[in-house]
Order: C-alpha cells, then sequence, then structure tokens
C-alpha cells in the first residue's frame, strides 16, 4: 500500500517536474511597431521575433523552449505603460525587452522597478542608466557618447565652433542638451542654434540663418527620422560649404537613399553593423555584426538597421543572462546581466557593472562618412 | 541681408504653392457640399506614394504620374459614395467625424499597402540648384511654382467657361435652385470629390522629390492647408490660393526671423486671428444667416 | 447650424433616466473589482474612467450644446501639466495644485472661450483645433519646464500626508470622481440652464428670441467642460507618475470626439459607454497590431453613417420597439 502510495507520490512529482521544464521562457516586449516610430519598432520587432525563432530551432534556453510575448505601443507612453503591467501581471513575462522610445521606457521605469522586473531598454536617452536603477539597462549607445564622438573627430580636423540644427523630437532635445553640455570640455563652441518642427518639409530658413553666422567650420544636425534627411538635401542646396555631421540616429542606408547625392561627404557616428562586410578580420566584433547583417538581410530582404541591432544585442543579454543564472529568477537574471563582461554584440563590447547598466564606452562608436553612395569606415 | 530675405521668400513660395493645392482642394468639395473634407491631405499623400511604387517598379515618370492622379481620384471618388453621400444632411459634427475616421483609415491602409518608411521620388529635371538674387532654388520648385501656376488657370477656365463648371458653382451658390434647373447635384458632388483628390495627388508628387513622401505626410499638410482656404476665405478659390502663398511666406519669414521652433504655431496663431477678427477671410463672402 | 445646404435636423431623444442611470453606475463601479484579477486590469479599469470624465463633460458640449471641440485634448494636458509642474518643479502640495490648475483651465477657457464660440460650425472646429494644437506645440517646445517631448515624472498624490498611489487605491478615487462628474452633468442637463443650452442646440435664434443669452451659454458650457477634461488630466498624472504630450495633441482630441460621438451624443452614459468602448479596443485588437488605425477609421466612418445617434442611444431606440 505504502510502496503504491510513494510510487504514485513519484509519478506526480515528476510529472510536475516535467511539467515546469516544460514551462517556456516568456520574454516580453513593447515596442512601437506602428506610428511615429514604426522605423524603430518595426526592426526590432523582427529582429526578436526571428531570434526566438532560432534559438528554439536550436533547442532553446536551459531545455525550455522561449516564448515572446510583445504589444505595439505605437510611440505612446501611455500605452506603453498599459502594456508593461500587462506583461508583469498578466503574462507574468521573466524579462522584458523593449521601449523604442526614451518617453516610452522613462513612463515604464517606475513599474519596473516596483515590481522587480529585469528591464532592458532600447532607447537612446542618457537618462535612461544615469543615475542607475537597479532593474533598468540599456543597449544603445546613449545621446552624449554620440556627441563626445562627434566633438573627438571635429578636434581632429582642427573645428572649434559649429552651428547646430536639431528638431522637435525627444531624441534631437535629448542629444541638443547633451552636445550643449559636453561642448565646452571638448573646446567647441557653439554659436548657432536652430529647431525645426516636426513634420517641416524644408530647413533651408534654419540654415539660412546659420550660413549667415560668422565662425561656423562646421554643421551638426542632432536628428532623427525624416528631418536630417531634408536638412542635408537643404543643406547642399544652399552650399553651405563645411563638413555636415549627422546623429547616430540616421546611421543607416535609407538614409542615404533619401538625401540622395546630398549626402555624399556626411559624417556621423555609428555601430560596426553598417560597415560590417568593410571590416577588417581581427576586429572583435566582425563575427557578430556580419551575423547578424546577413542573417536579418536574407530573411526580410531589406537593409539592417541599427535599431534592429539594438534589439538583437537586449534579446542576447538577456538570454546570456538566464544561461548564467541556470533560472527565470528575476533577482538571479538582473545580477547575472550586471556581472556580463567582454559580450561581443552588434552595439560593441559590453562590459555591465553595478554602477554601468549599459557596457559601452566611446570606443564603441566608429565615424563613418557617406562615400560614393555607401558607409565607410573613418581612419 | 537681403539675401537671406530672398531664400526665405522663395522657400515659402514654394512650400506655399503647394498649400495653395491641397487649400483648393479643400474649396472645391466646400462649395459643392459644406463638407470640410478632413482627409484632404490624404490625397497628396496617394498621389505621392503611388508615382514612387510606380516608378520603383520601372514605369517612366511621364507615365507614373497621371496613373497616381487617377488613383487618387478615384479614391476621392469612392470616399464621397461610401462614406459621405450615405450621410447627406447630417450636422457638421457628423461630417467632420466622417472625414477624419476616413483619413485614419486611409492612413492605416497606406501602411498595409506600402510601408512605414521615408520614400524620395526623382527630381522631374535634375537637382542643380539655381541661383536667383543671392539666394538658391531648386529647378523642382520652379516645376512647383508653374503647374500651380497652370492648373490655377486651368480652373479658372473650367469654372468659368464650361457648362460642368458652371454647374458647379452654381450648385455652390444654391444647390437646391441648381437642382431646379437640371444640374444633376449627386453629379457634381462626385466630380468634387474627384477633383480635389486629382489636385492635391498633383501638390504631392510634385512635392515628394523636395521633401520626401510618406505614409503621413498628409497629416500636417492637410492642416495647413486647411488653414490656408480658412484665411482666403473658405469657399474662394482665388482666396485658397491666396491664403496658401501667404501662409507659405509668413511660415518662412516667421523661422528666419522670430522663432524656429515655433514655426509650425505661425500657421494655427494665424489662423486663429482670422478667425476672431475676420472670419470669412481675405476674400471669402460674408454668409447670411437664415433664420 | 443653419448653414445652407443638406440640412436634418437630428430629433434628439431627451429622456435620460436619470436615478436608474447612476444607480446602476454605482453598483457598477462598485461590483467591477470581483472581476479584476490583477493590476493591469485595475488600470484599464481607471483609464476608462478617466477618459469617461472627459467625454461625460465633451458630450456636454457636443451633444447638448451642439458645438464641437477638436482641441479638448489641450484641456486635459494643461490639467497634466499644470499639476505636474506645480508640485514637481514648484514643491506645491498636489492637492493645493489641483486646485489652482483647474481654476487655471476654467479661466483661460473663459478668455478664449467667448471670441471662439462666437464661430459656428467649421469655423468653430478650426478654432478649437488650432488652439488645440498651438497649446501641444507650447508643451512640447518648453522643455525645461514640461520636458519636452520625453516628458516628465510627476510626485505621487499626498492627501495630508497619506500618500495615495497603487492601482487598488486610484480605481476607487476615479471611480468616485467618475459619479460625481456624470451626477453634476445630469443635474446641469435638467437644469434651467440646462434647457436653455438644449433650446440652444434646436434653434440658436429661436432661443435668443426667447431670451436666452446665447454665447453666455455656450461659453459657460466650454468652461465646464474644459474643468472636468483638465481635472482629469490631473488625475491622470499623479496616477501615472508620468505624462508626455502624447496626451495633449491632435490624435488625443479626436479619440475624445470619437468616444462621445460613438457612445452617444446628448447622452451622458452614453459618453462613458463610448469612454470604455473605444478605451478597450486597442487592448483588445492586440493581435491585429497593423490594422488598429484601419479598424479604428473603421469604426468612425461607420457609426456615423449607421447609428449616427450613437451606440446607447440607438441600443435604447431598439429596445424600446421590442418592448411595443
Amino acid at each position: 500500500m505504502r510502496i503504491k502510495l510513494l510510487a504514485s507520490l513519484a509519478a506526480a512529482l515528476f510529472a510536475a517536474g516535467a511539467a515546469i521544464a516544460q514551462q517556456p521562457i516568456k520574454i516580453g516586449a513593447f515596442l512601437s511597431v506602428t506610428g511615429g516610430a514604426a522605423f524603430l519598432g518595426d526592426p526590432e520587432q523582427k529582429t526578436l521575433e526571428l531570434y526566438v525563432e532560432k534559438l528554439n530551432a536550436a533547442g532553446g534556453i536551459l531545455g525550455r523552449k522561449l516564448q515572446l510575448i510583445s504589444y505595439d505601443s505605437a510611440g505612446d507612453a501611455e500605452k506603453a505603460r498599459t502594456f508593461a503591467k500587462r506583461l508583469i501581471e498578466q503574462d507574468k513575462v521573466d524579462v522584458i525587452v523593449g521601449g523604442s522610445t526614451t518617453g516610452e521606457t522613462m513612463a515604464v521605469v517606475p513599474l519596473v522597478e516596483a515590481a522587480g522586473m529585469p528591464f532592458i531598454s532600447l532607447a537612446g536617452a542618457v537618462v535612461i542608466i544615469e543615475p542607475v536603477k537597479k532593474w533598468v539597462f540599456k543597449t544603445p549607445h546613449t545621446d552624449r557618447m554620440a556627441c563626445e564622438r562627434i566633438f573627438l573627430d571635429m578636434r581632429a580636423r582642427k573645428i572649434e565652433s559649429i552651428g547646430l540644427i536639431s528638431g522637435a523630437g525627444g531624441f534631437d532635445k535629448s542629444m541638443r542638451a547633451e552636445c550643449l553640455k559636453v561642448a565646452p570640455a571638448y573646446k567647441i563652441q557653439i554659436v548657432a542654434d536652430e529647431a525645426y518642427g516636426g513634420g517641416d518639409t524644408d530647413m533651408t530658413a534654419q540654415l539660412t540663418k546659420i550660413k549667415g553666422t560668422p565662425g561656423v567650420q562646421a554643421v551638426l544636425n542632432a536628428g532623427f527620422g525624416a528631418g536630417p534627411a531634408i536638412v542635408t538635401k537643404n543643406f547642399r542646396q544652399l552650399a553651405i560649404g563645411v563638413p555636415l555631421y549627422q546623429s547616430h540616429g540616421v546611421a543607416s542606408k535609407e538614409f542615404i537613399k533619401l538625401a540622395g547625392d546630398a549626402a555624399e561627404g556626411v559624417r556621423l557616428p555609428a555601430a560596426a553593423l553598417l560597415v560590417a562586410e568593410t571590416l577588417p578580420d581581427a576586429d572583435p566584433q566582425k563575427k557578430v555584426v556580419v551575423g547578424y547583417s546577413r542573417e536579418y538581410t536574407a530573411r526580410f530582404k531589406s537593409d539592417v538597421s541599427t535599431f534592429g541591432g539594438h534589439a538583437y544585442d537586449g534579446l542576447m543579454l538577456a538570454v546570456e543572462a538566464i544561461r548564467r543564472s541556470a533560472s527565470t529568477n528575476k533577482e538571479a537574471i538582473r545580477s547575472a546581466l550586471e556581472s556580463i563582461h567582454g559580450y561581443v554584440g552588434t552595439g560593441g563590447v559590453v562590459n555591465m557593472s553595478a554602477g554601468d547598466h549599459m557596457g559601452l564606452d566611446v570606443s564603441a562608436f566608429r565615424m563613418l562618412e557617406v562615400s560614393k553612395g555607401n558607409w565607410v569606415l573613418v581612419k | 541681408m537681403s539675401a537671406q530675405l530672398a531664400q526665405y521668400l522663395l522657400s515659402g513660395l514654394t512650400v506655399g504653392a503647394i498649400y495653395a493645392l491641397v487649400a483648393l482642394g479643400f474649396a472645391i468639395i466646400y462649395n459643392a457640399s459644406h463638407v470640410i473634407n478632413f482627409a484632404q491631405g490624404e490625397f497628396v499623400m496617394i498621389g505621392g506614394m503611388v508615382s514612387v511604387s510606380l516608378a520603383n517598379a520601372g514605369l517612366p515618370l511621364p507615365l507614373a504620374i497621371p496613373v497616381a492622379v487617377l488613383a487618387a481620384a478615384a479614391v476621392g471618388l469612392a470616399l464621397e459614395k461610401f462614406a459621405v453621400e450615405p450621410a447627406r444632411g447630417a450636422s457638421v459634427v457628423t461630417l467632420i467625424i466622417i472625414t477624419i475616421g476616413a483619413s485614419i483609415l486611409l492612413r492605416g491602409l497606406a501602411t498595409l499597402v506600402w510601408d512605414k518608411n521615408l520614400h524620395p521620388l526623382r527630381p522631374f529635371s535634375g537637382d542643380r540648384p539655381i541661383e536667383l538674387a543671392g539666394a538658391t532654388i531648386l529647378p523642382q520648385s520652379l516645376w512647383v511654382l508653374g503647374v500651380t501656376f497652370a492648373i490655377v488657370l486651368l480652373l479658372g477656365w473650367f469654372f468659368g467657361r464650361t457648362l460642368t463648371g458652371k454647374a458647379m458653382l452654381a450648385t455652390s451658390y444654391n444647390p437646391l435652385a441648381a437642382r431646379l434647373c437640371g444640374v444633376n447635384v449627386r453629379f457634381v458632388l462626385l466630380l468634387s470629390f474627384g477633383l480635389s483628390a486629382a489636385l492635391g495627388a498633383v501638390a504631392g508628387i510634385l512635392i515628394a522629390p523636395i521633401t520626401l513622401t510618406s505614409w503621413d505626410v498628409g497629416v500636417m499638410l492637410g492642416l495647413k492647408g486647411f488653414a490656408a482656404a480658412i484665411l482666403g476665405g473658405l469657399g474662394s478659390g482665388a482666396g485658397a490660393v491666396a491664403g496658401g502663398l501667404l501662409l507659405g511666406i509668413a511660415e518662412s519669414l516667421g523661422a528666419g526671423y522670430v522663432s524656429s521652433a515655433y514655426k509650425d504655431a505661425i500657421a494655427f496663431v494665424i489662423i486663429l486671428a482670422v478667425l476672431f477678427f475676420m472670419p470669412s477671410g481675405l476674400f471669402g463672402k460674408k454668409s447670411a444667416e437664415r433664420v | 447650424m443653419g448653414e445652407p445646404g443638406f440640412h436634418r435636423t437630428e430629433h434628439v431623444d431627451w429622456r435620460t433616466p436619470r436615478t436608474g442611470g447612476m444607480a446602476l453606475l454605482a453598483a457598477v463601479v462598485l461590483v467591477l473589482p470581483l472581476a479584476l484579477i490583477n493590476n493591469y486590469w485595475y488600470e484599464v479599469a481607471i483609464l476608462v474612467g478617466i477618459n469617461a470624465i472627459v467625454c461625460v463633460g465633451l458630450n456636454l458640449l457636443i451633444g447638448y450644446a451642439g458645438q464641437i471641440s477638436l482641441g479638448h485634448a489641450g484641456f486635459f494636458g494643461l490639467g497634466a501639466y499644470g499639476s505636474a509642474i506645480l508640485t514637481a518643479r514648484y514643491g506645491w502640495p498636489p492637492l493645493a495644485a489641483l486646485a489652482a490648475t483647474t481654476a487655471g483651465v476654467a479661466l483661460l477657457a473663459l478668455l478664449v472661450g467667448r471670441p471662439i464660440l462666437k464661430l459656428k460650425g467649421h469655423y468653430l472646429a478650426m478654432a478649437t483645433l488650432g488652439m488645440g494644437i498651438i497649446i501641444s506645440i507650447v508643451v512640447v517646445t518648453e522643455d525645461r519646464l514640461t520636458g519636452g517631448p520625453d516628458g516628465m515624472s510627476v510626485p505621487a498624490f499626498t492627501l495630508f500626508g497619506l500618500g495615495l498611489a497603487g492601482e487598488r487605491v486610484w480605481y476607487w478615487i476615479v471611480g468616485a470622481a467618475l459619479l460625481a462628474a456624470v451626477w453634476l452633468a445630469l443635474n446641469l442637463i435638467e437644469s434651467p440652464a440646462g434647457r436653455a443650452l438644449r433650446a440652444l442646440h434646436g434653434s440658436e435664434v429661436g432661443a435668443q428670441v426667447s431670451g436666452i443669452d446665447a454665447t453666455r451659454a455656450k461659453v459657460a458650457v466650454f468652461v465646464i467642460s474644459a474643468v472636468f477634461a483638465s481635472f482629469a488630466g490631473s488625475l491622470s498624472a499623479h496616477y501615472s507618475g508620468f505624462i508626455t504630450p502624447g496626451k495633449v495633441g491632435f490624435f488625443h482630441s479626436i479619440e475624445l470626439v470619437t468616444m462621445v460621438v460613438f457612445g452617444g451624443m446628448a447622452s451622458t452614459f452614453g459618453a462613458v459607454i463610448g469612454a470604455a468602448a473605444l478605451t478597450l479596443l486597442p487592448q483588445l485588437l492586440t493581435v491585429l497590431k497593423e490594422y488598429e488605425m484601419v479598424v479604428f477609421g473603421a469604426v468612425m466612418i461607420a457609426t456615423m453613417v449607421f447609428l449616427p445617434r450613437g451606440f446607447l442611444p440607438s441600443l435604447l431606440i431598439e429596445i424600446k420597439k421590442k418592448g411595443k
């Protein structure tokens, strides 16, 4: 009698254990797949789907399949909050990778901090990880790093005073503020500071003003989306004749297509992903970026984008943390994330720590220039 | 200094011509039906996007453009037939909601048919800037101004000299009387939507090489075109053109001399000022309220 | 109204089952928590409540007074940002900030309302549209004060030192506010002032001939609806802990008008239902994220063409027909 009882108990426990082992690891995501920030969220969504599929095909993680639960927040911070709450409370995910824009990310920060949910953001502003928040990480380079990288290149070209033009979006304003802040440290003087609106189709007025300001040796466009392409075309039209720098927000083949011939000679800081094929073989990032670039292009028949690359890094970091902690315990995942060193992603080599939840430094940014319709590395 | 001014004026005129075409579209529909078509901006978008698709598919521009215009006109006719006509006689609020709903629907369809990216269109005759009075203007801008001028003349001839055009005008003055005189008011309504859509599409195609096109270019252009129509006087064709050009120049000068950050607000501040102090606009007729 | 052209006066049913409806709404608010499984469901309920408060006020303007506002998200935004800025940047106690913001918005609506409401039809629509857009441009541009496009944090609401945070607490706050708003609206409609409004809707000239000061009545409703929106905005800011300009813009104004129109113009409970339906729609349609815009646009058109009176009044009419 007792043996039967013990046997059935053992069988039940075994079945339960097997059932738990079959439970998928849930990766939650909220991305701006539609709406004004769609060219962020769309490649991010595609990347997450593609690689969750690949990881599952290779057997999953810790013997369990991955399940992606992803919502479209359409660039709206309130929707992002509601969906994040849904992921935490209703879908009960193990980790969240998402937040295409800074506004959406910041709206969600109080939620993940209160709920103790590891969250890897895909947005750009430096405020996301400064000051450091316990549960919040991010993969993209900060806008401050972009400013610093650009200023370094300017100094190398003996440029000392510049004109600044930026748009009305969150990315634009945040980067403009950071550039104004760090410029003095690089001995760069900003003598003109113009702005354009979100849907503006003509920036010649603003550029004419900059052209007329004495002492402008270069122009920096802290912009994102449609604006920079139009700024570039207007810039050529007005024949302003000084170097033009763009932001990492338009680091894509798309930008060159849109700006056309006007893009020739434009420089910007970007991840190595854009020049994957032309990297020297000894470059530590070459294998990862070439791999991602080819797989994405083959599946989706469209150019690879740095934003998709950030999503790739986010997912891979989350998966690596889960592997290391050998569980889906949220605190374990969090500490594992903090301890990641030397991880090679599309954005650079990541070294996280308790005080640095992004793990990249300025060297992760390469300076690229448009030459004959393509991106080339500036030596 | 004056080179700067010349630059502001030239840029302002170019974008103003686009506002003028959009405003004309509003005016034509309003005249025929007293409906404000909030989906007008979407016709601009359709014109641009369809031309881009056709051009990418290999069709030469001179063929792609007329096809795109016809496609937009077809959408305009469909809009009238399926959304506006069933609600004929409804209140102002109802009609406003319908056309706003249509604009949202069209934008949603655009993201499904095409994508969410920006697309360039090849300039009609190259993009080497031309020097003029110390400022530069793109050849495409000359196309914009030239075609707009030609269209205004064409419309003037149409409404003044052809029977159909006069029928449309008659409908705008008094639909009942027009119907009594044998004008097919239903047909006039359809035609007005088709014509406005074609105008919007032409605007979209003209401007796409300069400003790029995407699924949501119609939103702001539609709103500003509407503002221009009100500035000129709702229902007046000459007013629409004048309003558009004035608005474009005001925006450009405002951005240059006052504040570039508030450029978008200029259009709407002007509108509020016009509505408060001069509601019938520059050329509009003062409407008498019927008891 | 009174424009030449196609014109058809709608016969609006003024009978609102006042006490019955209020009792039903109160019952729903009280009993609903039993069905709310986790904080996410509470959140959705709270969002519905906040939108409903704005819609009840907007419905007074659109449905009963027959006016239109395409810029009401501006008032909502002013309420939210007013409370946020006073508490976060100047350290005001939240209750004082709420009172000051509401009063400020009422004053603004009064000043702006007079010239705006002299306009009619499309001109009124355009003016309110312009007003709303100007407010949203200012909010986005003055980023030192408002945090710009990326938004700003809002401190929690404290009442006499007691912090009010968390979905459960806010459910009751918003529920109570909604019941109060509905009660106020219903009382306003039945009052002499309300009857003056309804006379306006029928025929403005007729009402004026009867001795009603049309402009004053319209401005009064405008101010009241602005106050409802501003109050809801302040609540929303403190509840979310974070606000962005997204809620101040043109699209949110359109959403609000759609909720009112869908639920039923000249129907306070219709406004609540409209708010509920269109707040829940995106949550339910998450699988169809690519089609959301298409569905939303189609809903707007279909409602206006087939159910011009809105959902609730049409439903009530059907029920009455079956009852015969």
